[in-house]
């Protein structure tokens, strides 16, 4: 087997701050097989995004890292600043949240393109700029020849992301990270910047970290799911495994408060009670208590690891989820939290 | 932003779209890009696309005020250079007229010694403005690097830098210069010394402008996207920061150069600054001042040029300033 394209292992980041050590991320552990694409699902806070600048060395100095980033088996951690921006861009790049910020105000899109490609690579500003045409075309701006020279601002919101992956594609990475690449745009756009990102991962053959909380994203690219909650990895599998045997409550959560087509319309969106835990300080226990329907004496007491559940596709050992009844909410044996409404009760 | 042409979407059919609607895409992504290329090009006839700098530039040409500061600005340093080289008087040339008044031969009169006063009010004004305008260069280049280089890394080093830009703020500029100065004055072709001096003193508030603005520059996205992207910190600030800031540091150079006018006219007047046989416009305002009243040609020319000099440069500095203030009516981007 090759050297998988990113591996992440025990990955621990804290953030010491007035009020006390922040816990963003409490030990993740995942791979990222080359070509592979892996989604990071959360809420808000979870540490989806913390663990992505970590993997490109890019957390403020204040942040303490712990664990083991590796690139192609090379770690991460503790790399030179002047190392990391090898790294950077040419072995991961990055497609940040918000299009409309991450482009530079004063620079054609053409000049950021070359910009980034002249940054790792010897050419001329011509052939550059030869090249940031070919990409734009690639990512399916149209024109491109004539839009290269157009300033962000006279982009549209999608436009600007798919000028945004074609910077991130411009020197051919191994890994992209995508933090959440979708949020900041409208549905009917969603669909054509993951048809751009789809392209990206065809063209460049690089492995996709995405992170977003939009299950539907999820579903139509990724190849296997990690779901994060407070700072730890609660279930990972591949898709099938998560949206068709979630085996942790709160992987169902998340799945029940989708809204469905095929329901008659009348039925209210499910919504998981109460908000994520404050990262600040030690806890004991598993962090979903106060949310959890199935919360149990034990799951105040010990926190759950993850442990390998059946699998619905025939990879043994793929599945596995952090909850103390992970079979049986796995087996649907949850008394239909989540899913019949019981939520509303629970809220009264 | 708003597409003030939204409805031409739906009008324009350009031959590219069509061709791609035919060629079968079909997918959401294939309509969309269809869609948005009319977009497009609704948005090229409804004119050329303009970088920012074209767009401060227009709106800097349509202010009056501005544009004749800029014009007598410019006028006076042409006049100057002109002056100098073809004018019948060099302004160390003596001629045969003692204080005489305005003439056709000497039209702003001639001093005790015979000089032509206009080949030396000439000679001034281009004195000054070489003067200030080195000033403004050096003031820029250490105020931005200190600056950029306090804003980008924060924490010690801005700390060290900003300290040490305090220090050189509480120093009593007239004291420091009069000191520094007063060795200097004894070397006859001692202006570009003197520009030095002003230069390494006035650079603390471009400092203080250009950390503010990177500042808030450092947390902006695209910092980040180009980080990520493997730019150095180098790479980072000179091509990705200093463009966005550039506006304030040029209103304030401008601003450097008519207040290092000030400065020198001042110190010539105490009799520190640019010496003779070299001229400037606050060295001959000193020594026509004696002479204000019975020679008034002596005192009030170079005044009177001091003052339009420094006007006409607080007025493109004025009309900079809302040229490049994003929150005025600005012409469609």
């Amino acid at each position: 087997m090759t050297e998988p394209a990113l591996q992440i292992d025990r990955l621990e980041v804290d953030f010491p701050t007035k009020d006390g050590v922040v816990h963003a991320v409490r030990g993740v552990d995942f791979t990222l097989a080359a070509g592979e694409v892996l989604g990071i699902v959360g809420e808000s806070g979870s540490g989806k995004s913390v663990t992505a600048l970590a993997s490109m060395g890019l957390l403020p100095k204040s942040a303490q890292v712990r664990g083991s980033i590796r690139f192609q088996g090379r770690e991460i951690l503790g790399l030179k600043e002047k190392q990391l921006t090898k790294v950077r861009g040419t072995g991961i790049a990055m497609i940040f949240q918000d299009p409309m910020t991450s482009l530079n105000p004063v620079y054609t899109i053409g000049w950021q393109i070359a910009e980034a490609i002249l940054a790792h690579q010897d050419i001329s500003k011509n052939a550059a700029k030869q090249r940031a045409i070919e990409l734009l075309a690639k990512v399916g701006i149209p024109n491109p020849a004539e839009r290269v020279d157009n300033y962000p601002h006279e982009f549209s919101g999608g436009m600007r992301q798919r000028a945004v992956i074609a910077i991130a594609m411009a020197n051919d990475p191994e890994v992209i990270l995508a933090d959440e690449p979708t949020t900041a745009l409208d549905v009917t756009v969603q669909a054509q910047v993951l048809d751009s990102l789809r392209t990206a991962l065809t063209e460049t053959g690089a492995a996709l970290l995405l992170i977003t909380h939009d299950l539907g994203v999820i579903a139509g690219i990724a190849d296997r799911v990690l779901v994060m909650y407070a700072g730890r990895a609660v279930e990972t599998g591949t898709a099938e495994d998560v949206f068709y045997r979630p085996s942790m409550p709160y992987t169902l959560g998340l799945l029940g408060s989708l809204p469905r087509l095929d329901s008659d319309g009348s039925e209210r969106l499910r919504q998981i009670p109460g908000s994520p835990p404050s990262m600040l300080g030690d806890r004991t226990g598993c962090p979903f208590v106060p949310r959890c329907p199935l919360a149990a004496e034990i799951c105040t007491t010990t926190e759950p690891e993850l442990v390998v559940v059946p699998s619905v596709t025939s990879e043994e050992g793929g599945h596995r989820a952090a909850c103390h009844f992970a079979e049986a909410v796995g087996r649907g044996d949850h008394g239909g939290v989540f899913t019949d409404g019981v939520v509303d009760n629970v809220v009264a | 932003m708003p597409e003030p042409v939204a409805q031409e979407n739906f009008v324009i059919q350009t031959p590219e779209r069509v061709a791609a609607v035919e060629a079968g895409a079909h997918t959401l992504a294939g309509v969309g890009a269809g869609l948005e290329l009319s977009a497009g090009d609704a948005h090229g006839l409804s004119g050329e696309a303009k970088s920012q700098s074209r767009i401060v530039l227009g709106r800097f040409f349509h202010q009056r005020l501005a544009m004749i500061g800029l014009g007598i600005f410019a006028l006076l340093g042409i006049a100057s250079i002109v002056v100098g080289h073809f004018w019948q008087y060099s302004y160390t040339s003596i001629t045969n007229n003692l204080n005489d008044p305005p003439s056709w031969a000497n039209p702003f009169g001639t001093n005790a010694i015979g000089n032509d006063m206009f080949a030396q009010v000439m000679a001034g004004v281009e004195k000054d403005i070489e003067i200030a305008l080195t000033v403004a260069a050096m003031a820029t280049l250490i105020g931005v690097t200190i600056g950029a280089i306090a804003g980008f890394y924060r924490g010690w080093v801005d700390s060290l830098l900003m300290r040490f830009v305090d220090l050189v703020l509480v120093l009593p500029v007239l004291a420091v210069l009069i000191l520094l100065s007063a060795k200097l004055s004894k070397e006859s072709d001692n202006w570009l010394g003197l520009a030095f001096i002003i230069g390494l003193l006035s650079w603390t508030y471009v400092a203080r402008l250009v950390r503010a603005d990177f500042l808030s520059l450092r947390e902006r996205d695209f910092v980040e996207a180009s980080r990520a992207l493997g730019a150095t910190n180098r790479r980072i600030i000179v091509k990705h920061m200093l463009p966005n800031a550039v506006g304030p540091i040029i209103v304030n150079a401008t601003l450097t150069v008519a207040l290092s006018i000030i400065f020198e006219s001042t110190l010539s007047f105490l009799g520190l600054g640019v010496q003779p046989p070299n001229v400037s416009l606050g060295l001959l305002v000193d020594q026509g001042q004696d002479s204000a009243t019975t020679e008034w040609w002596l005192f009030v020319f170079p005044v009177v040029f001091l003052i339009v000099l420094i006007l006409s440069i607080f007025l493109v500095g004025d009309g900079l300033r809302e040229a490049f203030d994003p929150k005025k009516s600005r012409v469609r981007a």
